[in-house]
């Protein structure tokens, strides 16, 4: 029967003991447990995330990255197909010129070279013209060195005159 | 595996411990025919004593000698050593009262010649049992508290005894406090911990059968009607307005409270009938246990002495239902521990109910 008598002495030690303990712990060691446990949670949470937000930078800058590493290739290719025209534009310019140029010079030579000729061909018949002239009057002072000659020339002369006023 | 092999220590543990104290003491058995007195061995186990008896070896007795403290109206205080007491002897005045409502306790004589208890504040078996859980709850707890006062919450989380204690604890509060408690469970959280912690320490204590364990704590009903008033005064200290409105003024017709209250007188007695169901479940389940592993063990010596033959084999079984009722009892330890943690959360829960003017906060505000 007393098994279910409480006893008062027992009541009391327990006070004393569990009193003292359960004071100690309640103010100084749970509280430290559970407010850690609490604030990893939180640190835990927050770290997810953070994580997570990290992932979709990454991702957003990844996209990027591609963009712009797509915009420079098409720049490249841009930038080459624009130096290729130009190169070709240059080349058929510079082409251009050279053949004007080339014709002008061969032009101007061809002129000179008529120039040339002409004047070659002025001498010579001035040459021609001289020579002829010495050579007529030589024959002439040799033809005409009698009477009679001279006479048969005027008369020739005067026929000719004739003949042409004829015509 | 380890587990197991702890369990199995302990069975074999009381094994030891409680047929060394059926061979010797000669109040255990009746004498002449040597006969085991079971029911005396199982309260002489279940009872509180005024020294500590460890161990019988042969013809000596290892027993620790606890201060008896009494105070007597008539004699004032009284202060010696438990070895003074004889079993049936007399000191100082007092004696072993051998029946009624004290027997095993010391009485002195009233001046009419009958036996009067006198105020006994003596450092019994429970009570340094009780003092010595407690320290060991302190130190277990204050060393975790001491980890995480030298780590920072951004700390990859503990591992071994620290992050056993931190997984217990956190699955308490997740599971039983929080719920129950609901919205103000971080003020109460502490104290319902404690509880737990303590219930759960004793209750193992109990099954480890040597000293400094093996004490029935918990299978002591001042010790659980101590536990169940912790709670009782946190529900009535704390409760709010309307955990007193609805007591004494429940919503039920008005016939039912006036003008004669009887749902109010009702609901009066059902504050001290929680603290007493918690007193009683605890202690009547560790007594229980307690008692079913000590009648399993004594099982062995009565059927030995009535036959060899019979006695072998069924000290096998013996042995084989005391490892089931010890792993039994583990189970219980716990479920024990949980379900008082659990109730008197329950109980705090309801003396907070949300007020009218207040709004209602979401209860498990994390």
């Amino acid at each position: 029967m007393d098994l279910l008598i409480p006893e008062t002495g027992t009541l009391v030690w327990m006070l004393i003991a569990v009193g003292i303990v359960f004071f100690i712990i309640t103010k100084w060691g749970f509280p430290m447990i559970t407010g850690m446990v609490e604030k990893r949670n939180g640190y835990i949470d927050d770290s997810l995330l953070a994580a997570k937000a990290a992932n979709e930078k990454l991702a957003g800058i990844k996209q990027e990255c591609e963009g712009l590493l797509k915009e420079a290739r098409d720049e490249q290719a841009r930038i080459i197909k624009e130096a290729t025209d130009r190169r070709d534009a240059i080349v058929a310019e510079a082409e251009r010129k050279a053949r004007e140029s080339a014709g002008k010079i061969v032009a101007e030579a061809r002129e000179q070279i008529q120039m040339e000729r002409d004047e070659a061909l002025r001498g010579l018949r001035r040459q021609v013209a001289e020579i002829s002239l010495e050579v007529s009057e030589k024959i002439l002072l040799k033809e005409l060195s009698d009477r009679q000659s001279q006479m048969d020339m005027i008369e020739r002369l005067v026929d000719e005159v004739e003949s042409v006023e004829r015509k | 595996m380890k587990r197991l092999l702890v369990i199995l220590l302990s069975a074999f543990l009381t094994l030891t411990r409680v047929s060394g104290q059926e061979v010797v003491p000669p109040g255990d058995m009746t004498a002449d025919e040597g006969d085991v007195d079971v029911k005396e061995i199982i309260f002489e186990h279940l009872k509180d004593s005024y020294e500590w008896h460890i161990i019988t070896l042969g013809e000596h007795e290892i027993t620790i000698n606890l201060p008896v403290i009494l105070y007597s109206k008539t004699t004032g205080w009284h202060f010696f050593m438990s070895d003074k007491l004889k079993p049936d002897g007399e000191y100082d005045g007092f004696h072993r009262a051998a029946e009624g409502a004290h027997a095993g306790k010391l009485v002195e004589y009233g001046p009419d010649g009958s036996e009067v208890k006198p105020f006994d504040l003596s450092l019994t078996k429970v009570a340094l049992a009780v003092i010595i859980n407690s320290m060991l709850l302190l130190v277990v707890v204050m060393s975790c508290a001491c980890w995480y006062r030298h780590h920072s919450y951004t700390d990859a989380a503990p591992k071994g005894f620290v992050g056993l204690i931190e997984y217990v604890s956190v699955m308490i509060l997740d599971d039983v406090i929080k719920p129950s408690v609901g919205r103000e469970y971080r003020k109460y959280a502490p104290l319902l911990l404690s509880l737990f912690y303590f219930i759960l320490l004793s209750n193992l204590m109990g099954l480890i059968p040597i000293f400094p364990a093996g004490a029935n704590v918990t299978g002591n009903i001042a010790v659980t009607l101590f536990l169940a008033l912790i709670t009782f005064f946190t529900v009535n200290i704390f409760g709010n307005r309307e955990y007193w409105k609805e007591i004494l003024w429940p919503d039920v017709p008005v016939f039912l409270k006036f003008p004669i209250p009887i749902m109010p007188l009702i609901e009066l007695f059902g504050i001290f009938t929680k603290p007493f169901a918690l007193t009683v479940r605890l202690f009547a389940n560790i007594t229980a246990g307690h008692a079913v592993i000590l009648s399993l063990t004594c099982l062995i010596f009565i059927v030995g002495r009535m036959s060899v033959l019979i006695g072998v084999p069924m000290t096998g079984i013996s042995i084989l239902f005391m490892v089931f009722m010890n792993c039994l009892e583990l189970l219980v330890a716990y479920i024990q521990a949980y379900v008082f943690t659990m109730l008197s959360s329950v109980f705090i829960g309801l003396s907070r109910p949300v007020e009218k003017g207040e709004k209602n906060k979401s209860l498990t505000d994390k």
